[in-house]
């Protein structure tokens, strides 16, 4: 296993590379998680570009999955309806492909996968079409670097991002780990549990954004309980990325018609949009 | 070309794996199976109870207090059984074969569970730790795990799948009158697996004040190389139970396979010992073709679930596909990852049962020798009946073949009883829904 980052401007990370932008503007990115094929195929579609539309700068697209381990109960129950509407691991691709033709490659689009589905598919086949389908790469929740000998290549061949996590547990020899293997982002678990939104957001989520930047990461997106654009706010004040899920999904598991869903959605997003542009001029700004 | 010390350090690894007795090998890789795909949040407890259950093996502090509950609390040494009448049905009286049970069915709380019970609950309390979770699908693992929360002091919750909360309502007041705390999992299949995965979730969020007490050979690195050493003695009794009254090693072992912790408990002290042929029974369910079955050797490929890989039943998109088994403690689409290190190596070999051949061995124990066996024991008592048969028709005669017999039928009476249209109708109705 390698875990040697490339840094030649060829293996430029489109995801850092936003987040660098954002950075100069003097904010956090909102990156929006939705699954793909929720309530099918083409609405998850219409889902991902509404949110990218009220304000998304990246966005992470769920691949449903038969054992979410590290899901609470809203993104559960839109894994399950999407695999029950027959959604494919390759449809995700699909929707990779619509952000990025509708943003015309201004906005990343992340896949965020449990890892046995990609193992089926190939990690080579998978990194390969996930490139051409103009993804930035991707999020795996069960996947440590020390597992990750085969996607680490992988990406490293196709030029794609790869998103660990760290947790409040993380020691700081895994931490530097987890920095060292990263590219794009390492994810900061604001707290011990899965996703869901919550009242509060860790308070050691602050602290390890600073330890996980102390053990060589670039770029660190905090994810887990943030819902409100007052939380985004707060988040982003410290964080290069405010992630949010289970907030965007609930007014999708709505019954209601489906436009009123997406509108729903779009308010949001814009909230929390919001609240990433009014994060800095407090303590932390210009970091 | 990679540095001197990793070059030595790999040749090391393999010469052990190859060289060194497949008994001792130690985790986090079993060959190309296992590992420790959790979540980041997990990896700190796991390196955590990986140290402690080292430590703790090496301590006789530990060791003595865990081999005192084996031998005042579950009942050690289980008995070693030999059961000829029903051993005149493999491959015919003239085949002239001898069949021994591993009584694991007389332990306290009735099955193999025990073992690795108390061995994780005494390092609990080593760890400092205050409350236990646990999976269990029959009800045999809860039970256990309640039984030992009790025993030493921890809070419990335990996690069951509605439908198996349905089906096993007598295990869940019995986890209840233990002090257990029983949540039905309604997600999912609402079975074993997604009883699982509601452990983890919980694990993740608690897990400073929280061990998961994993119930078999599967999950992360350390449980599948730490819950067979617990299990171990299964085997180590065995051995020494059969050279005593055979003076000889038996030509087969059998058990049958969900996870796999009383097959890898028996397996373990005779794997090094090349004479002894090792037999895993999958739960075959209504037969292969069917779908409706959890072999994963016969129809699984390799992939990951909760923790490790091995051979697991998925879809071609890598979704775990639901299992189906008369028995619902092998009903598990994945196996531990040392079957799959010993089924591809060929040590060990791992064939379906299916519901039918299970329940007719179930019937011809309690008919021959008056023991009640589990209905996943049963599956091994197949097996037997299945080695024996086939020894007789390649002429081989006056084998010894030994089984685990791992746990009791308690459970299964009612199952039993409804297979087999022993109740009038009116009692059909009054018994809880089948526990298939």
């Amino acid at each position: 296993m390698s875990t040697t980052t490339d840094t030649s401007p060829a293996a430029m990370s489109t995801t850092g590379a936003r987040l660098d932008a954002l950075r100069a503007e003097g904010r956090a990115a909102l990156v929006g998680y939705l699954p793909a094929g929720f309530p099918d195929v083409e609405r998850s579609i219409e889902a991902v570009l509404a949110a990218v539309d009220a304000g998304a700068d990246v966005v992470e697209i769920g691949v449903p999955y038969t054992d979410p381990v590290m899901d609470g109960p809203v993104i559960q129950r839109a894994a399950e309806a999407a695999l029950a509407a027959g959604t494919r691991v390759r449809d995700v691709l699909r929707v990779v492909e619509a952000v990025a033709e509708h943003s015309g490659g201004r906005v990343p689009a992340l896949v965020m996968t449990y890892w046995n589905p990609v193992l089926r598919y190939g990690v080579d086949a998978f990194a390969r079409d996930l490139a051409a389908a103009g993804g930035a790469g991707l999020i795996t929740p069960d996947l440590i670097p020390d597992e990750g000998g085969d996607w680490i290549a992988a990406s490293q061949e196709h030029g794609l991002d790869r998103v660990f996590l760290v947790a409040p547990s993380s020691t700081p020899e895994r931490l530097a780990l987890t920095a060292r293997a990263s590219r794009g982002f390492v994810y900061a678990a604001s707290t011990m549990g899965v996703t869901g939104t919550r009242d509060q957001v860790g308070d050691r989520a602050e602290q390890l954004v600073a330890d996980t930047r102390a053990a060589g990461a670039d770029h660190v997106c905090v994810g887990l309980g943030v819902s409100s654009g007052a939380q985004a706010a707060e988040v982003g004040r410290f964080a290069d990325g405010v992630i949010v899920g289970s907030a965007l999904v609930r007014p999708l598991l709505a019954d209601r018609p489906w436009a009123d869903r997406l509108d729903a959605l779009r308010a949001t997003v814009a909230d929390l949009a919001d609240g990433v542009r009014r994060a800095r001029g407090g303590p932390g700004a210009g970091t | 070309m990679p540095d001197q010390p990793v070059r030595e350090a790999l040749t090391e690894t393999l010469a052990h794996q190859v060289l060194g007795r497949l008994a001792d090998v130690e985790g986090p890789y079993f060959g190309e199976f296992g590992g420790r795909f959790v979540p980041e949040a997990l990896i700190a407890a796991l390196d955590e109870l990986e140290t402690a259950y080292r430590k703790a093996l090496g301590d006789p502090a530990f060791t003595d207090e865990l081999a005192r509950l084996h031998r005042e609390y579950t009942g050690r040494p289980s008995p070693l059984t030999e059961v000829p009448r029903f051993a005149e049905h493999c491959g015919g009286a003239e085949a002239g074969h001898r069949v021994f049970l591993k009584r694991e069915d007389l332990n306290h709380t009735g099955s193999h569970k025990i073992n690795n019970v108390l061995g994780q609950a005494l390092l609990v309390k080593r760890m400092g730790k205050t409350r236990v979770i646990a999976e269990t699908g029959a009800g045999q693992h809860g039970v256990a795990t309640a039984t030992a929360a009790a025993l030493l002091d921890l809070e419990c919750v335990v996690y069951m799948g509605e439908e198996d909360t349905q089906r096993q309502a007598l295990n869940v007041a019995r986890m209840r009158l233990l002090g257990a705390e029983v949540v039905p999992v309604t997600i999912g299949s609402r079975t074993l697996k997604d009883a699982i995965n509601e452990a983890l979730r919980d694990w993740v969020a608690n897990v400073e004040s929280t061990h998961y007490l994993l119930g078999t050979v599967t999950g992360p690195h350390p449980f599948p190389e730490m819950v067979r050493e617990f299990h171990r003695i299964i085997g180590e009794e065995a051995r020494e139970q059969i050279l005593e009254r055979t003076g000889r090693l038996p030509d087969a072992v059998a058990a049958c396979v969900g996870g796999g912790s009383n097959a890898l408990g028996i397996f373990n002290a005779f794997l090094d010992d090349e004479g002894v042929s090792l037999h895993g029974f999958e739960a075959g369910g209504e037969g292969i073709e069917s779908g409706r079955h959890a072999a994963r050797f016969s129809g699984g490929a390799p992939g990951v679930l909760h923790g490790a890989r091995s051979y697991l039943l998925q879809d071609d998109d890598g979704q775990t596909l639901p299992s189906h088994s008369v028995s619902a403690g092998l009903d598990y689409p994945s196996v531990g990852p040392a079957h799959s290190w010993l089924h591809d190596l060929g040590r060990a070999t791992y064939e379906p049962v299916t519901d039918d051949e299970a329940m007719e061995a179930f019937r011809l124990l309690c008919r021959t020798e008056g023991i009640i066996p589990a209905i996943e024991s049963a599956h091994a008592l197949a097996g037997a009946l299945r080695l024996g048969r086939e020894a007789a028709e390649a002429g081989r005669t006056g084998q010894v073949i030994l089984v685990n017999l791992s746990g009791r039928g308690d459970k299964d009476v009612a199952t039993a009883a409804r297979w087999f249209g022993l109740l009038d109708e009116d009692q059909t109705d009054a018994t809880p829904e089948g526990d298939q």
